[in-house]
């Protein structure tokens, strides 16, 4: 178990260094200055603009601003944001919580719904209602969620009237469920997809009939047996998704004006400051690795005949 | 040279007539002759009401994005302010510029929905081709000579796999002023081909060790033709599942990136665009956003159910 958790971590570092290379590259490689979106549409002086890129390293070769950035990041230094001068850490940790409150949400969202209705459907495989899931997660997966997001704020706040329609700087966790829930709908389609399949299939299996013939009380056949076998490709999924969650949150925070990464980033873009949006994006390729760690030592737990060497 | 190609299509006549005198009397009494695998799938694929509801609405669509004035008068780009969005839909004008209202500059939402989906359709069908062609070529080389390439493409799938898609694609996007259509199809392209990559290079994988890979290779036949004629056939009914599947993911794509500013702009039409404008109006005209919006999902929810109906019809374990 230790050595197979040393050697994925030892596998992780090639692709850190892999994903944050690429994100580092696209975003310095590429057309578009930094200091000039600093001044803007103003007239600046050419020496000044010199002496700015010299003082931020920006005239350095690209693979040698990639070490600069790369050793420094893993020593804990994202550097500093040029606009503001502010260190790029504490940026990010202003914004890291909001984030990762409203990915967790939308997790726990999809989580317990999905997994609901996916059990609920797959139980009776073909019935009315099985069908009527089939039907409502299509929709989920086909409404993109910025219209979804329009949506919800539409009826919510301008028609019901039930929450403002942004939500306010103090972001509290009331304010927060309605973009969790906006956030988490497209998993909540593929979490309960995912295990109305497996319920289905586990369904059919001879130890579900062993149970069931041994005299096992429904709620134990269903809540331990079927269940737990069931969670495999389920939680494989959700072990992906809180990345994809607190990535996909610049839409929903964009759309109901939430301070978090994803309205960081978008910001950052807008200014040409790499320096945030590639320390924002190797903190999510971080938690993603993390989590496909996770998600593979879950297993392990959820099947005994799993084991890690 | 001419009296051997005569006998040769004389021995292949008589070769063939005998052949479906065996065949038949089998198949006659039998509980149903075997098909392959594409005419079995066509076969269920006609009979399935999501794929002829799908198809429907995707010939409507792509007839839309190929001579959008068929279904709407007018330019999209007109604007009337005289129209502005103060003058209310006229639901029994169907097809009429009016028919859903006019927006906050006065152009016809109806002729500005029609227009918009060439952009969506042609990036969903571009970036699906180009995603699938360089992802199938990439991962049938891999998963069918193995060794350094099939590790270099393994660890470069999972470094794109590592990056979020929609933030990956916002700062490749950003870095242009000018965002075209074929701006956003290579960035989405370039971001999209990893998924297709493995899924062909573990289709190939699970078919290169098969007896007819091995005769054709004791055979003599050459590398291109075992890849061509004998693995690219029996690997191709995942890579095309994904394929079709991905296709309604990458027209929301587009117009969630369009939406959030970095994608599509004007003058090109975009839906992620003026779901975006409708904003503004949401209190006095709400049916600027919500039109457009309601087109958006539609278009999506065909190509998948399309993808899925094509799922279904190919995928043997689902059978």
């Amino acid at each position: 178990m230790g050595h197979y958790v040393a050697r994925r971590l030892l596998q992780m570092i090639p692709v850190f260094i892999g994903s944050t290379a690429l994100v580092f590259l696209m975003m310095y490689a590429l057309p578009g200055d930094p200091v000039r979106a600093l001044a803007g549409e103003q007239y600046s002086d050419p020496v000044q603009i010199a002496a700015l890129k010299a003082e931020l390293g920006l005239d350095q070769p690209i693979w040698l601003q990639y070490w600069d950035y790369l050793t420094g990041l893993v020593q804990g230094d994202f550097g500093r944001q040029i606009a503001s001068g502010r260190p790029v850490a504490d940026v990010i940790a202003e914004a890291w919580p909001v984030t990762v409150q409203l990915a967790l949400f939308a997790l726990v969202f999809t989580t317990v719904v999905g997994i609901s209705l996916g059990v609920i459907a797959g139980l009776r495989p073909n019935s009315l209602r099985d069908r009527g899931l089939l039907l409502l997660t299509l929709v989920l997966v086909s409404v993109p969620s910025f219209v979804l997001g329009r949506m919800a704020q539409y009826f919510f706040a301008f028609q019901l009237d039930l929450v403002e329609p942004n939500v306010s700087l103090d972001e509290s966790w009331t304010e927060l469920l309605l973009p969790a829930t906006v956030l988490g709908a497209l998993s909540l389609a593929y979490v309960a997809r995912l295990t109305r399949t497996s319920v289905a299939e586990n369904l059919r299996s001879d130890y579900i009939r062993t149970a069931i013939a041994k005299g096992l009380p429904r709620r134990r056949v269903i809540g331990v047996h079927l269940l737990r076998n069931s969670m495999i490709p389920v939680v494989t999924y959700l072990g992906t998704d809180l990345g994809t969650l607190m990535a996909g949150a610049v839409v929903t925070e964009g759309i109901f004006n939430i301070h978090g990464i994803g309205n960081l980033v978008f910001d950052a873009l807008g200014h040409r400051e790499g320096s945030t949006v590639v320390g924002v994006v190797s903190l999510i390729v971080v938690v993603y690795l993390i989590c496909s760690l996770l998600v593979d030592l879950l297993y392990a737990v959820l099947d005994p005949r799993i084991r890690y060497a | 040279m001419p009296e051997k190609t005569a006998v040769d299509s004389q021995n292949s006549k008589v070769a063939d007539t005998p052949v479906p005198a065996t065949v038949e009397p089998e198949t006659g009494n039998g509980t149903g002759k075997a098909r392959s695998l594409w005419s079995d799938a066509w076969h269920d694929l006609r009979r399935s009401p999501l794929f002829l509801a799908s198809s429907l609405l995707i010939v409507m669509l792509v007839t839309m994005a190929v001579f959008p004035s068929l279904f709407a008068d007018g330019s999209p780009t007109e604007a009337d302010l005289a129209n502005n969005y103060l003058k209310p839909p006229n639901w029994s004008h169907i097809m009429q510029p009016d028919w859903f209202g006019y927006d906050i500059q006065g152009r016809s939402v109806w002729t500005r929905m029609v227009y918009g989906a060439r952009a969506s359709i042609l990036v969903g069908v571009l970036v699906t081709l180009i995603v699938t062609a360089v992802g199938s070529v990439l991962g049938m080389l891999a998963g069918y000579f193995g060794g350094i390439w099939d590790t270099l493409l393994s660890r470069l799938t999972d470094i794109f796999f590592g990056i979020p898609f929609l933030l990956g694609a916002m700062v490749i996007l950003t870095t242009f002023d000018k965002r075209t259509v074929w701006v956003v199809i290579l960035a989405i392209s370039f971001l999209g081909w990893t998924t297709i990559a493995r899924v062909a290079r573990g289709a190939v994988i699970s078919v290169k060790q098969a007896d007819y890979v091995v005769a054709a290779k004791a055979l003599g036949a050459s590398t291109s033709r075992i890849l061509l004629r004998h693995i690219l056939p029996n690997a191709l009914a995942p890579i095309i599942v994904v394929a079709t599947i991905s296709l309604g993911g990458y027209i929301g794509a587009e117009a969630t990136l369009s939406f959030l500013g970095v994608g599509l702009s004007e003058p090109v039409v975009s839906w992620g665009v003026d779901v975006s404008r409708g904003f503004q109006s949401i209190r006095n005209a709400p049916y600027v956003l919500i039109m457009p919006s309601v087109l958006v999902s539609i278009t999506v929810l065909s190509f998948l159910m399309f993808g899925d109906a094509v799922r279904n019809a190919l995928d043997p374990k689902l059978r």
